[in-house]
C-alpha cells in the first residue's frame, strides 16, 4: 500500500483537527496556520491526483480494513482528486484574498473561530468529495450546511442573520429530503455504499414496476440538492446570502460548497444509482429544462440588480443552470461538461467575488453601481481582475468559460438529439448575450466617471498593507488558472474523461 | 391501495409526519414554529428507518444463549442511522435556535415577514 493512499483520508482528518486548533490560536497564528494547512492541502491533493493518472486506476481506501458491504469507504479517481485540488486552491486562494476584509468585517476577538469554522468546511468538503458511502455524504452534508451558516453570520450585521436564517430553512428542508432519500434507498437497496448499493439496484431496476419507487426515491434526493445548490426556481436566496457575506464567506460559498453538493449528486447519480438506472426515470429531463430556466432567469434577474454583488450572486444562479443543463443532457459529454463548468465557475465567481469588495472600498465603501463608477480607475489592480472575472463569465476565448461553452455546445450536438441541441444552442446564446450586457455594462461603469460625478464623488485611495499582496499573489493564481482551463482545455477534459471511466 | 397504506401503517405514518413537518418548516412565518415543524419532519425520517430495520419475531442484535445464526436478530444499521441522524438533528436545531435568539433579540419579533419588513428599513449596505 503506497502512503498516498492514506491522504484522502488525512485531508478529512486533519481538517477536522485543524478546527479545534485554531479555537486556541491568536487570530494572526490562526491565519497563517490556516493558509499553511490549505498549501499543504494542495500539495496532498495535488498528489493523489498525480498518481491517480499515472496508475491509471482509481484506489479504494477501506477504513479499519471491514471489506466491502460492511466497513466504511474512502474513494480516490482522478475526478475526485481534481475537485478535491479546485476546492483546495480556490479555499486558499479566497482566504488569502479577502483577509483583508476578515480584519474589516470581524470582530477581532472571533477572527480565530472563523478560520477555525474554515477548516471544519475545509473537512465537509473533501469528505464529501471522497467518501463511498451515501449516509457518510449526508452527515457531511449537514455539516457543511451548519458550517457555512457559520460562516455567514460571523459578519454580524441584522440583514447577514436574516439571509442565514433563510438559508438554513431552506438547506434544512433539502437535507431532511436528502435524510429520507437515502433511507428510501437503503430500504430499497439494502447497501449504503455506492457500489454494493448500485448493484443491487440494477437488479431491482430490472423489473420494470420498480421504476416508479426508485425515480421517487432519487428525486427527492435531487430535489434536496437543487434547493441547497440553489436551481432555479430555488435560488431566490442566493444574492442575500453571497452578496452580504464577508467575501471570503461570499466566494467560498458561491464557488465550492454549492459544488460540494453538485458533485455529490454527481457520484450518486454515477456511482450509487448507476446511469443506466437514472436514464430510465424522468430526473434528467426536469432537470435539463429547469437548468435551462435558470440560465435564462438568472441572468434576467442579475440585469435588473442595482448593486454589484447582487449581480454577481444572481450570476452564479445562472452558472449553477449550466451545470445541471449538462447533466440533464444525459450524455458522457454532457457530464464532462458540467464537471468543467464546475471549475471554470468555482475559479471565476471566487475571483469576482474577492475583487468587488475592493472597487466597494474606493468608493465610499457602497457596492452600488452609482457609487462604483470609476472605481477601477482608483484601484487598477481590482479593475483588471474583475475584468479577467467578467470576461470568463461572459465566455470570451483564451478564459475558461469560452471552453466551459464550447463543451456544452459539442456535448448536445454530439448527442445527436436535435430539438435539444436547438435549445441549448439557443439558450447559450441568449444567456451569453445576457451575460455580455450586464457585465460589459458594470465594466464599462467601473472604469468609466461622467466628469458631473467625479467632482462629487467620495474618492480614496486603495489601502496599501500586506494583504494586498495577498490578494495580488492569490488573483494572479486564480488567473492563471483561468487562462490555462481556457487555453489548454483538453488537458482538463482529458483528465474529466479518465475519470469518469474510473467512476464505474 | 388502501390495504396496502394499512399493511404498511407506520410507513404511512412516518410520510404523513414528514410532510407535515415540511410543509411546517416551509410556510409558517414563526420561527419556533418553523424550528418544530424541522423536528417533526426529522422525526418522520427516523420512524420510517425504524420501522423498517424492526422484523417481527427477531431479536436486538447481541449474541444471546450463544445463538451466533444472523437469522435470529435484527440488522442493527438502522438503529446506528437513527441515532447518527439523532445527533445531526439535534445539532441543527441548537445552531437555528442561537440564530431565533439573534434575530428576536435585533427586531424583538419572531414573524419571519415582519422581521424581513424591519430589516428593509434599516441601512447597512455595504
Amino acid at each position: 500500500m503506497n502512503i498516498i493512499w492514506n491522504y484522502p483520508l488525512l485531508t478529512i482528518v486533519l481538517s477536522l483537527f485543524s478546527g479545534p486548533l485554531c479555537m486556541m490560536l491568536s487570530a494572526k497564528a490562526a491565519k497563517n496556520y490556516t493558509i499553511a494547512y490549505e498549501s499543504v492541502l494542495v500539495g496532498m491533493t495535488g498528489c493523489v491526483l498525480g498518481y491517480t493518472l499515472k496508475t491509471g486506476t482509481a484506489f479504494t481506501y477501506t477504513m479499519g480494513e471491514f471489506p466491502a458491504p460492511w466497513g466504511n469507504e474512502i474513494r480516490a479517481g482522478c475526478l475526485e482528486a481534481l475537485i478535491a485540488l479546485l476546492f483546495a486552491v480556490v479555499l486558499l486562494c479566497s482566504v488569502t484574498a479577502g483577509y483583508h476584509f476578515v480584519q474589516k468585517d470581524i470582530d477581532e476577538s472571533k477572527i480565530n473561530l472563523y478560520f477555525s469554522l474554515l477548516n471544519l468546511l475545509t473537512a465537509a468538503l473533501m469528505a464529501i468529495t471522497w467518501t463511498n458511502d451515501v449516509f457518510t455524504g449526508y452527515v457531511f452534508l449537514e455539516i457543511l450546511t451548519l458550517v457555512s451558516c457559520g460562516i455567514l453570520i460571523v459578519r454580524e450585521i441584522g440583514r447577514t442573520t436574516l439571509a442565514a436564517v433563510r438559508y438554513m430553512i431552506l438547506n434544512l428542508m433539502g437535507s431532511g429530503m436528502f435524510l429520507m432519500s437515502v433511507v428510501l434507498l437503503y430500504d430499497i437497496s439494502g447497501h449504503l455504499l455506492m457500489v454494493p448499493m448500485r448493484q443491487s439496484l440494477d437488479e431491482v431496476a430490472r423489473n420494470p414496476s420498480s421504476i416508479p419507487a426508485i425515480s421517487m426515491a432519487v428525486g427527492i434526493m435531487t430535489i434536496g440538492i437543487a434547493i441547497k445548490s440553489g436551481l432555479f426556481p430555488f435560488y431566490f436566496w442566493m444574492p442575500d446570502t453571497y452578496g452580504r457575506a464577508t467575501p471570503t464567506s461570499g466566494a467560498v460559498l458561491s464557488s465550492l460548497v454549492s459544488k460540494a453538493y453538485i458533485f455529490l449528486l454527481f457520484k450518486i447519480f454515477y456511482r450509487a444509482v448507476g446511469i443506466e438506472v437514472i436514464r430510465k426515470t424522468p430526473i434528467l429531463m426536469i432537470l435539463f429544462v429547469l437548468g435551462i430556466c435558470g440560465m435564462i432567469v438568472g441572468s434576467v434577474s442579475a440585469l435588473r440588480a442595482s448593486n454589484i454583488n447582487r449581480m454577481i450572486a444572481f450570476s452564479s444562479a445562472a452558472q449553477i443552470g449550466y451545470i445541471y443543463m449538462g447533466i440533464g443532457i444525459g450524455t458522457v459529454a454532457g457530464f464532462a461538461a458540467a464537471i468543467f463548468q464546475i471549475l471554470a465557475h468555482a475559479l471565476t465567481k471566487s475571483l469576482l467575488f474577492v475583487t468587488s469588495p475592493y472597487l466597494a472600498q474606493v468608493s465610499g465603501d457602497s457596492l452600488r453601481f452609482k457609487a462604483l463608477q470609476g472605481s477601477a480607475q482608483r484601484d487598477p489592480l481590482a479593475g483588471r481582475m474583475f475584468t479577467v472575472g467578467a470576461l470568463s463569465m461572459i465566455g470570451i476565448p483564451i478564459f475558461a468559460g469560452f471552453s466551459a461553452k464550447l463543451m456544452f455546445g459539442q456535448a448536445v450536438v454530439l448527442g445527436g438529439i436535435k430539438w435539444k441541441t436547438l435549445v441549448v444552442l439557443a439558450a447559450l446564446g441568449v444567456s451569453s448575450v445576457l451575460n455580455a450586457i450586464y457585465f460589459i455594462r458594470t465594466l464599462i461603469r467601473i472604469f468609466f466617471e461622467p466628469d458631473s460625478q467625479a467632482k462629487t464623488s467620495k474618492r480614496s485611495r486603495p489601502v496599501r498593507d500586506k494583504s494586498r499582496k495577498g490578494y495580488l499573489l492569490a488573483g494572479m493564481v486564480l488567473t492563471i488558472l483561468n487562462m490555462f482551463l481556457g487555453l489548454f482545455s483538453w488537458v482538463i477534459s482529458d483528465v474529466i474523461y479518465r475519470g469518469l471511466g474510473m467512476f464505474l | 391501495m388502501i390495504r396496502n397504506l394499512l399493511n404498511n401503517y407506520e410507513e404511512a405514518a412516518a410520510v404523513i409526519l414528514f410532510g407535515i413537518g415540511f410543509t411546517t418548516l416551509l410556510f409558517n412565518k414563526n420561527l419556533i414554529k418553523k424550528l418544530i415543524g424541522m423536528n417533526i419532519m426529522d422525526t418522520g425520517v427516523f420512524l420510517l428507518l425504524a420501522s423498517m430495520g424492526y422484523i417481527r419475531g427477531r431479536k436486538a442484535p447481541v449474541i444471546e444463549n450463544g445463538v451466533t445464526d444472523a437469522s435470529h436478530y435484527i440488522n442493527p444499521v438502522p438503529a446506528g442511522l437513527v441515532l447518527t441522524g439523532i445527533v445531526v438533528s439535534v445539532s441543527v436545531t441548537a445552531v437555528m435556535l442561537a440564530l431565533t435568539v439573534r434575530l428576536y433579540k435585533r427586531y424583538h419579533t419572531l414573524d419571519l415577514d415582519m422581521i424581513y419588513v424591519l430589516s428593509k428599513h434599516q441601512k447597512e449596505d455595504r
